[in-house]
């Protein structure tokens, strides 16, 4: 099996107001150091290794998975995983 | 009128369009993936999917969203509200996306919105710049595009309505727009909730009565 870790992320200069209220949150809690907060998602995927990993996750992301007007996305592969 | 898992305000819009609109409606199920036959499209507003991953986004893969790709192609009317216009963006009928409100709240209240085309089969019924009372409910109604769709909009005139007083950070105060053809419309604001006195205002009506008008001189040019 391997297990594909998707990575989505909002676009440089669009608007992340989730971020924005947890950077405020940390700097309550004195975090002077926090300087941006930008919020994304995770999703983590089981396929098997007869699937060409490349080409179906870049149309996943594409289609579902990530919304191009407004999210970029990266993922990693690992090989060789046991479920 | 399509009704997906978690749309709630299906019979709201099927009330506006069977009691206070007079015409007929019906109700199709998601699963149901014909949509051939009907004079006018309508998406309801909810939370399909509960939202799950974006709004619109698992809907907008629906099979009954092909059978509605394929009549927008064929030119007929279809208006998407609330979710159902995350549903149109989602499916790429509209361009741009709808990100969390500005100031995070779920904001539930009329909204002042200034009509900046009535030139289309929507919005016939309205003056131009007319200032009409609609309800808001969402939390991601921030709509979001980049400057060169932006620009496109405002060339080819499909930004439909703008907010008075931007309630959610849309860019360019956006409230609703068109596709280019003309036939597709998406809006955050609530017109079939404005459609009668004892809801507190009756200018959502003009849209559905817009939308029946222009069938009519169209049927009847046509026939």
């Amino acid at each position: 099996m391997k297990k594909v870790s998707i990575h989505i992320t909002l676009k440089e200069g669009v608007l992340d107001p989730e971020g924005k209220a947890i950077e405020g949150s940390l700097a309550t809690l004195g975090y002077e150091g926090v300087k941006e907060v930008r919020v994304g998602k995770l999703i983590e995927m089981y396929m098997d290794d007869a699937v060409d990993v490349k080409a179906e996750v870049e149309a996943m992301c594409q289609k579902l998975l990530a919304n191009p007007v407004i999210e970029n996305y990266t993922y990693d592969v690992e090989e060789g995983v046991v479920s | 009128m399509i009704v997906f898992p978690g749309s709630n305000c299906d019979r709201d819009m099927y009330h506006a369009a069977k009691d206070a609109l007079g015409e007929e409606a019906e109700l199709v199920w998601y699963q149901d993936s014909h949509l051939s036959g009907y004079d006018a499209i309508l998406i309801p507003g909810g939370f399909s999917y509960g939202d799950y991953l974006r709004c619109g986004a698992i809907a907008s893969t629906s099979k009954i969203v092909d059978s509605l790709k394929r009549e927008a192609e064929r030119g007929t009317p279809i208006l998407g509200v609330c979710n159902g216009f995350q549903i149109l963006l989602e499916a790429g009928l509209l361009p741009g996306a709808l990100l969390r409100n500005e100031k995070l709240k779920f904001i539930c209240h009329h909204e002042t919105l200034v009509v900046k085309n009535n030139q289309t089969q929507f919005t016939s019924d309205y003056q131009m710049d007319e200032e009409i009372s609609i309800p808001v409910a969402h939390g991601e109604g921030n709509y979001y595009c980049d400057d060169e769709t932006l620009a496109q909009l405002k060339t080819n005139q499909q930004i439909v309505f703008t907010y008075k007083d931007n309630p959610n950070g849309s860019v360019a105060d956006i409230a609703g727009i068109i596709n280019e053809a003309g036939n597709v419309l998406g809006m955050m604001p609530h017109p079939e909730r404005a459609t009668e006195t004892i809801l507190g205002s009756m200018d959502g009506l003009k849209m559905f009565t817009s939308l029946v008008k222009n069938w009519r001189d169209s049927y009847v040019t046509n026939a």
